[in-house]
């Protein structure tokens, strides 16, 4: 081997692993990054809700004010996601499956939500339910109550998850065009066999990665619900609202020990997400050795 | 409407239709009845609104912390990105998935977390208080929050678009005499901008509209630490929606606005 090729690949393994120094540098950075901004958080936590033991941790857990607020909090997560969910499919299927005029304005109007502070979300449901709101009168005439009460904290909370479904099934699903769904069809599948047997099983884990991150925002949304919830303990409000309410109270302990389980809560998302993510990613693997 | 409809997949009028209603009821008609209550001011009486000194002071502070944490982003996002794609070390895979930790993790939750540890007598904040800088209800401390919730965005979109640049085109540079420096600006810049400028969008955006974990670590002193968000909910709580409701028309006219600028540039580079 001649001196020059050999001094092209090392220059080339320097450009491809960077110097050993600034390598070494930057995993250093990126650990004592992880650590001070990621992990103190998650401890402090933790800590700060065991401080005075256990018996006081379960007790802030258990009490009926939290155990009501969990409740709420599950309701809220188990109306929304399923309406977001269908929704989810159903934007991703005409936007992925045909092309129409206008379709990126639509693609615009499903992000939207994404760009709009929570806080405006609720108050937009506020000038339409509330007392003075344009729909007020007429509620209030048929007693029905949506802002200050359940309907307007699932309606709050369905709005800042609008997005998360379709957003992972549209790239996926243009991605698997529609050839398998054509072939469904032309051996005589009906529209609704296609879409069980053929399209479901496709999208599957894009499915699930989609529902996991939806959860995660319709558990732990703060600003819109907040708008909407009226705070009334025990009955309109939600875990992350309870937690503000005890650590207004300088409650801290308590505040930290419903912050931990909501904590524990997110974490097992995020395994979830990993999960789901991974067979995202061998479906790919498969799917481009063949 | 027109439309290559493909023969034989059905659906299109039923998922288009469906769509259309759904994001009507939940989105676009409730956002559309803000901008018709907002109408019935005149001009002069939205003007004095938002153009009232505490509006003002909490404006530039909402836009200006949402922009430095994005730009703090924008560089840790890249070099946690790079590290990430091109290294491996031990817990490589750990901080890859806790990355998303601040999605997953509701942001009240952050919000007193982070302000246990750096308020004056936190873990950090003491050291700070020592040095005679607090973090903690000031504007640093909002900057910070907004930092933590919007970390995930710069990762997660500069991430796929490094992992996709051939190794080759770097070596070939590399082997052409190409210093480190000159392989970052003529090949990984112009490769990564693109995505750069959308993760900095998505965290500039919900920056600006973040509120759970920012109340906490504000501190919440109308002129200093009162950003947006929490002024609508001030006037929510006086009952004075039509104050509210000019702040959020406002707030949303200039995202909109600011995010247009930045697709513009986009668009720009990659259709250069």
């Amino acid at each position: 081997m001649s001196n020059s090729t050999l001094s092209a690949s090392t220059v080339a393994n320097a450009a491809r692993r960077g110097s050993p120094l600034s390598r070494r540098l930057l995993i250093g950075f990126g650990w004592l990054f992880f650590t001070l901004f990621l992990l103190l958080p998650l401890l402090i936590v933790v800590s700060q809700g065991l401080k005075m033991g256990v018996g006081t941790f379960f007790d802030a857990i258990l009490e009926p004010d939290a155990l009501s607020a969990l409740k709420l909090t599950i309701i809220a997560v188990v109306i929304s996601v399923p309406l977001n969910v269908v929704f989810g499919v159903s934007a991703a299927w005409c936007v992925s499956k045909y092309s129409f005029r206008g379709k990126s304005i639509l693609v615009t109007l499903i992000d939207l939500p994404f760009s709009v502070s929570p806080v405006i979300a609720g108050l937009v449901y506020v000038l339409m339910f509330g007392a003075q709101g344009f729909l007020g009168p007429w509620l209030q005439d048929h007693d029905i109550q949506i802002v200050f009460a359940l309907p307007g904290i699932v309606l709050a909370t369905i709005f800042v998850t609008v997005p998360f479904v379709a957003r992972e099934l549209i790239p996926l699903m243009q991605e698997q065009g529609t050839q398998e769904e054509e072939a469904a069809r032309l051996l005589g599948a009906n529209g609704w066999q296609m879409f069980w047997h053929v399209t479901v099983p496709n999208i599957k884990w894009g499915l699930i990665y989609g529902v996991v991150l939806c959860t995660a925002r319709a558990m732990g949304e703060f600003g819109a619900v907040s708008v909407v919830s009226g705070h009334i303990r025990g009955v309109t409000n939600t875990l992350p609202l309870h937690v503000e309410i005890l650590y207004n109270e300088y409650n801290h302990v308590a505040a930290f020990a419903v912050a931990t389980l909501l904590l524990i809560l997110a974490l097992f998302i995020l395994l979830l997400k990993q999960w789901s993510e991974s067979r995202i990613n061998r479906l790919r693997a498969s799917a481009a050795e063949e | 409407m027109s439309r290559r409809i493909s023969p034989v997949i059905p659906g299109f009028g039923l998922t288009l239709g469906y769509t259309l209603v759904y994001l009507s009821l939940i989105v676009l008609i409730p956002l559309a009845a803000m901008f018709v209550h907002a109408a019935q001011l005149t001009w002069d009486q939205f003007w004095a609104i938002i153009s009232a000194p505490r509006v003002l002071a909490a404006l530039q502070l909402s836009f200006g912390t949402a922009f430095f944490a994005a730009i703090i982003n924008g560089v840790i996002g890249t070099v946690l990105a790079w590290i990430l794609v091109r290294y491996t070390f031990p817990g490589r895979k750990v901080i890859d998935a806790m990355i998303d930790l601040p999605f997953a993790l509701p942001t009240a939750v952050a919000g007193i977390a982070l302000t246990a540890l750096y308020a004056p007598n936190g873990w950090i904040g003491q050291f700070a208080a020592d040095l005679g800088f607090k973090i903690a209800y000031t504007p640093m401390g909002i900057t910070l929050a907004l930092t933590f919730v919007t970390l995930p965005f710069v990762v997660r979109t500069v991430q796929p678009v490094l992992a996709d640049i051939p190794r080759e085109i770097e070596e070939a540079a590399a082997c052409l005499g190409a210093k480190p420096l000159q392989v970052f600006r003529y090949i990984l810049v112009p490769a990564l901008l693109p995505a750069w400028l959308t993760g900095f969008a998505l965290a500039f955006a919900r920056g600006v509209g973040e509120y759970g974990s920012v109340i906490f670590i504000a501190g919440n002193m109308p002129f200093k630490t009162e950003i947006l968000p929490l002024l609508i909910m001030v006037k929510l709580d006086q009952y004075d929606y039509t104050g509210a409701t000019a702040i959020g028309v406002m707030m949303l006219v200039v995202s909109f606005i600011l995010l247009l600028v930045i697709n513009l540039i986009q668009r720009r580079i990659e259709k250069p």
